[in-house]
Parts: structure tokens; C-alpha cells; sequence
């Protein structure tokens, strides 16, 4: 890769989100994301992934500012975001936009595909008119539509062609990041791919830089240049993707894609599985030490008591486990 | 060859229609397969395939405005499709039992784990209250459930989504079903939790001398389970085979489709995914010929006339696709045979 690619554009520091939620014992606080450092690099495709309730989806959304983080920095471009007000937000809006996983929930039933492809671009005053419509033509042949299309509403569309129309409407405005929250996963297999390419050749004509959620690890894997794992609102590990499948260093990260069943009958992974104990633990109000050490197999008594700090392990290989280095298989 | 008394389930020519006001959708065409003891049956397919209404049928529970239209399902001798609901209930939960893919909305809010297991065991045997409490329990330890004698005083929403599905498997498997259906039962679970539930189900399976029916649209998971896959399409069997067969030499361009649109080897090379292009059929207005051949990259002028009957292409492979007959163009990996099998 360039040397432009060593430029980072979005840098996160200690960003962390609490909500407020109330438990039997009183008032309570999930930390759904806790103190978390990366870096996504210009043009680059950053793959978060961890279960359900590790804190991807919330990363993603305090990142384009849906969320009000509770402390830390997001700096995009040199600008920390997480301390504008709206009326400054404005013009990153415009850079940052997202995709969401639910093709169904994420567009207005009530909108033509014209009203949503077009919207992004009155709100930021980038064309209007005729200019506009033909905007919106372009942004639906891009993305594998018709400028018939453009009339009909959501519900004419199956779930690939509107998560096409989510797409188009994210490119409208011209963006130079894009968060894409789980936009496979609610698709059929033979179409999966078709979305996936298109993101790949969208990202290389526009320049696109993606920060791409997911909990498929083979297709996250598939399209991730670096790739951070995310366990109970802390990030475990950052690795370049191939380096993390290759030599994992993180407990979790090792059993995770030990985990994945792969599409090769001659390669089963239950003959290497490292099977993991228990369910994923609770973010209510979480107790000092590794979030991960009551599944873990290595834990030890400094688990209990000391965070692991997020540490590079070898170069641009990043791992938050006291015993790392330690660990054999 | 196996010996019949081996086959458990024998369904033959399987047509599952629903007549909506929309029109009739055909859901299932004319589907033929066997589960043998032992088997770990896959059935793969996108949404709308037809894969969970096979499995409803076989269960004896398509709603209204469903129904099954034709052909039959034969378990251990005994026809299905003629029975009446009272019957069935014979059959349902006690030779043949299934899970669901959303465990939340297969178990009831309001009784308790207990409650809910006691009733399915006291329903099937003849174990008294006492006797059906302790089976609850040893069912709860089965499958792995830690402290039994208290959790079984929890409710549904006090269990995590890995604990719920085990729930559900303790309930299917408390009368040792002959088959156990489970569609899509790791779908809404986390890949480590999917691992845990699918070696259960494996385990299990061995123990109790039963078989599995696993619908799925997950080839990884298909190929870690499974004995022989069943791959459907627009309602139809595209291609049926051995695990080893389906993924080493798939022998239809649906099946071929789909693995080539996955990534298949986390630790190989990238390689650029090859997608299906289209979208899968409408089942109001389904093409004429195969389903798959407006989406095909070989589909030939027969192809939209006339699907194809299944061929033969060895014991255990046999595929769907005008491709295998003899004088068809030569496509590299596709195996031409002589002879297709009976297909009514």
C-alpha cells in the first residue's frame, strides 16, 4: 500500500459509552464500550468484530455521532468529534455516513427512492433540481439499479436491492468514510457477495475509507485490510487481517475463529475447536480485571484485579492479555 | 445399497402449496428424499426455498391457507400426510421433534423452564409429577445446563440466548424423538455458542440412536455436522449428496453458485467472491423450467421449458440439471450420465 495509507483518518482514544439502565440492586451502568483505542487508516476497510453485546454496534454509532460518547475522542481529520455540538457536526456528516444491517427498518416505507437517495443532499445543499434527480439516476445505476427505480417505493425492492438503495444514498453526499453496520448479514447468501464486490469496487473509485462491523468472520476477514476484536466493550486485539487469522494472540480471538465452521467437509474445525465455557458476561456495572478471564482458560490471578492494557505485541499487532507472550496452543 | 429398515423418514414427491389471495404459492415441488438412522441431514436454501415449509410439513404443521398438496411422508412405515391432527400429536414432540431458530419465541414467558418441560415429558409418558420433575432435571444436565435443580425454577427471559436454545433441545429430545428437525437452530447465536449448541446436537444424536434434519443456509456450519446435504431452490431439490461429494465436486450451477459466493478458506489466499448474480424466484409467479435458470450461467433453451429430472450420479450424488444428460454441451466438472432416476 501508499504511504498515503499511513495517514490515519479517524483516530479513537479511550472512547468509551455508558447507559444508564436500572438493575434489582438499584441504579446500574452498561458499559457498552470502555475505553477503546484504533486507528483507521485513509482508504483502508477496518473490520470490528465480536458477539452480540460486545459494543461493535455502539462503537459505530459514536463514532458517526449518534451517540454522545460519555469520554474519550474521536478525531476525524484532525477533529475531535466527540465534542462539537450538532450545528458543527453538520459538515462531518456529509464525510462519515453509514449503512445499517436491517434493509427493511433503515429505509422510510413512505419515501420514493428518489426521497431517500435525494434527502443527504438537500440537507447539505450539495444539488437540487434536475441536477438532483440526475444525481440520484447516477448514484442508482452505480450501486446495480434502474432510474426507474427511482419513483417506486421500498417496498417494491427486495432485501438486496434496498440495501443497494441504502448504499446509494450514503454515496450521494459524497462521503469520505463510510460505516457500514452488519450490511450482509441480514441478506441471502447468493447476494451476500454481490454487496460485498460492489463495496470493493465503490471503495477503490471513490477512494472510500470503510469501518466495516460485522460478526461474520470469514467475510469480514474476506474484505478487512486490519481487523480489531472487540470483547464486553474492550478491544482484545488489533492485527492486520491476515496476520490475525494467521497468529492470533488473545484467548478469545484464538477461540473465536477456532469457532468458525468453514465450508470445507475435509477441514473440520471441531477436530482444533477451542470450545469456550459459558455464555459472553454482563456489561451492567463490570468488576476491575479482564472482562474475558471467566471463560478464559489461561487465567490467572492478575486477571482478576488488573485490566489488561491494549499492548503492541509485535509490530502493528496489538493484544490486551497479560500472558500473551506466554500462551502456547 | 442400505437396507430399508435403516430409513427412518421417506418423503416422496412432497408438494406444500399455500392458497393465498394472492394466488397459490407452491412452496414445496415435488421434493424426494430419505433420512437414515444416524443421518445428519442438511438442507440448505435461501429464504424462500422451501426449506423450513419440508420441515413444517414432515411436522404436520403448515397453516392455513397451507397445505401439503401431494405426495407422501413416510416415517417407519406409517403415512403421515393421512393422519389427522389428534394423531399426529402422537408423533409430534415424541418420534419427531424440532427447534426453532428464535428460542425467545419458542418457549412461553409466563411458566417457568420447569413448567414448560414437565408438560412435554408428562404429555408423551406415563412418569407422575415427581418422577417428570427429576426428568426435567436430568434433561437440563444433559444438555449442559449448569445447576439444573435451580434453573429449572427460571424463566424464559432468565436464560441467555445459548441457554434458551439448550432449553429447547432438552424439551425436543425428552422422549428420544426418532428425528429431531432443527431449522436454523444456531442462526441467532453467537459463533461461539453456535459451536457449543451444534456439538451438543451431535452428541446427543449419538447417544439416543436418532437423526438430524438441520435447515440451515450456512455451508460452514452444513459441512462441520452434516452426513449428506439436501441443496433446495425455488421450492425444488437442486442437487442431493454426500457432504464430501456436494463440496468436492458440487454437480449443480446453484450449488456451484454458492460456493464460489462465500469465502471458503479463512487462512488461504483472498480471492475476489463470484456472485450469483439476480434474485431468487418469486414463488407466485415462479419460472417456467428450472427455477434456477434465469440466474444460470449455462441455462440452455430446455432449461426454461422444462426442469430437469433428477440424474443419478452415484449412490448417494444426484443432481438435478439438463447439464448431466447425455447430449448436452460438455461443462468442465459436470459428470454426463446414461440414465435419469424415476422422478414423478
Amino acid at each position: 500500500m501508499s504511504d498515503e495509507k499511513r495517514t490515519p483518518l479517524l483516530s479513537v482514544r479511550n472512547l468509551t459509552k455508558y447507559f444508564h439502565t436500572s438493575t434489582p440492586t438499584g441504579p446500574g451502568i452498561i458499559a457498552a464500550v470502555d475505553g477503546i483505542d484504533f486507528d483507521i487508516y485513509k482508504g483502508e476497510t477496518f473490520g470490528l468484530v465480536g458477539e452480540s453485546g460486545c459494543g461493535k454496534t455502539t462503537t459505530g454509532r459514536t463514532i458517526a455521532r449518534l451517540y454522545t460518547p460519555t469520554d474519550g475522542s474521536i478525531l476525524f481529520d484532525g477533529v475531535d468529534l466527540a465534542t462539537l455540538s450538532q450545528r458543527e457536526l453538520r459538515p462531518f456528516r456529509k464525510r462519515i455516513q453509514m449503512i445499517f444491517q436491517d434493509p427493511y427498518a433503515s429505509l422510510n416505507t413512505r419515501m420514493t427512492i428518489t426521497d431517500i437517495v435525494a434527502e443527504g443532499m438537500k440537507v447539505h445543499n450539495i444539488a437540487s433540481g434536475d441536477e438532483m434527480q440526475e444525481r440520484v439516476y447516477q448514484m442508482l445505476e452505480r450501486v446495480g439499479l434502474k432510474r426507474e427505480h427511482a419513483s417506486r417505493y421500498p417496498h417494491e425492492f427486495s432485501g438486496g436491492q434496498r440495501q443497494r438503495i441504502g448504499i446509494a444514498r450514503s454515496l450521494a453526499v459524497d462521503p469520505e468514510m463510510i460505516i457500514c453496520d452488519e450490511p450482509i448479514s441480514a441478506l441471502d447468501v447468493s447476494i451476500q457477495a454481490q454487496v460485498v464486490n460492489m463495496l470493493e469496487d465503490l471503495q477503490k473509485e471513490y477512494g472510500l475509507t470503510y469501518l466495516f462491523i460485522a460478526h461474520d468472520l470469514s467475510m469480514v476477514r474476506h474484505i478487512s485490510d486490519r481487523i480489531g476484536v472487540m470483547y464486553l466493550g474492550k478491544m482484545a486485539e488489533i492485527a492486520g487481517s491476515d496476520e490475525l487469522y494467521m497468529n492470533p494472540l488473545h484467548p478469545y480471538t484464538k477461540s473465536l475463529l477456532s469457532s468458525i465452521p468453514i465450508a470445507n467437509p475435509h477441514k473440520k474445525v471441531s477436530d482444533t475447536r477451542i470450545m469456550l465455557k459459558g455464555d459472553i458476561g454482563s456489561p451492567i456495572n463490570p468488576k476491575p480485571g479482564c472482562r474475558f478471564a471467566p471463560r478464559c482458560r489461561y487465567v490467572q490471578e492478575r486477571c482478576g484485579f488488573e485490566t489488561p492494557l491494549l499492548r503492541e505485541i509485535r509490530p502493528d499487532h496489538f493484544c490486551a492479555c497479560h500472558f500473551c507472550e506466554t500462551i502456547k496452543d | 445399497m442400505i437396507p430399508m429398515s435403516n430409513t427412518i423418514l421417506d418423503v416422496k414427491n412432497l408438494r406444500t402449496t399455500f392458497y393465498t389471495h394472492m394466488g397459490e404459492v407452491q412452496a414445496v415441488r415435488g421434493i424426494s428424499f430419505e433420512v437414515n438412522q444416524g443421518d445428519v441431514l442438511g438442507i440448505v436454501g435461501e429464504s424462500g426455498s422451501g426449506k423450513s415449509v419440508t420441515a413444517m410439513s414432515i411436522m404436520g404443521l403448515v397453516d392455513e391457507p397451507g397445505r401439503v398438496s401431494g405426495g407422501s411422508i413416510l416415517f417407519m412405515g406409517q403415512e403421515l400426510t393421512k393422519l389427522s391432527d389428534a394423531e399426529m400429536n402422537e408423533y409430534r414432540g415424541k418420534e419427531i421433534s424440532m427447534i426453532f431458530q428464535d428460542p425467545m419465541t419458542s418457549l412461553n414467558p409466563v411458566y417457568t423452564i420447569g413448567n414448560q418441560l414437565i408438560e412435554v415429558i408428562r404429555r408423551h409418558t406415563d412418569l407422575d409429577k415427581d418422577q417428570a420433575h427429576a426428568r426435567a432435571i436430568e434433561l437440563l444436565q444433559m444438555v449442559g445446563i449448569p445447576e439444573p435443580e435451580i434453573r429449572i425454577k427460571n424463566y424464559p427471559h432468565q436464560f441467555s440466548g445459548g441457554m434458551r436454545q439448550r432449553a429447547m433441545i432438552a424439551m425436543a429430545i425428552s422422549c428420544s424423538p426418532k428425528i429431531l428437525i432443527a431449522d436454523e437452530p444456531t442462526t441467532a447465536l453467537d459463533v461461539t455458542i453456535q459451536a457449543q449448541i451444534l456439538d451438543l446436537m451431535v452428541r446427543l444424536k449419538n447417544q439416543l440412536h436418532s437423526s438430524i434434519i438441520l435447515i440451515t443456509h450456512d455451508l460452514g456450519v452444513v459441512s462441520e455436522v452434516c452426513n449428506k446435504v439436501n441443496v433446495m431452490y425455488g421450492g425444488m431439490l437442486m442437487e442431493k449428496a454426500s457432504v464430501f461429494e456436494l463440496f468436492d465436486s458440487p454437480q449443480h450451477p446453484y450449488t456451484l453458485g454458492l460456493l464460489k459466493s462465500i469465502p471458503r478458506d479463512v487462512t488461504g489466499e483472498r480471492k475476489r467472491l463470484v456472485p450469483i448474480e439476480g434474485t431468487p424466484p418469486d414463488l407466485l409467479k415462479p419460472p417456467s423450467g428450472c427455477p434456477f435458470s434465469p440466474r444460470c450461467p449455462y441455462a440452455m433453451g430446455i432449461c426454461v421449458r422444462e426442469a430437469a429430472p433428477l440424474y443419478t450420479l452415484s449412490d448417494t450424488h444426484s443432481a438435478s440439471c439438463w447439464l448431466h444428460h447425455k447430449g448436452a454441451p460438455v461443462v468442465e466438472g459436470f459428470v454426463q450420465v446414461e440414465e435419469e432416476s424415476v422422478h414423478e
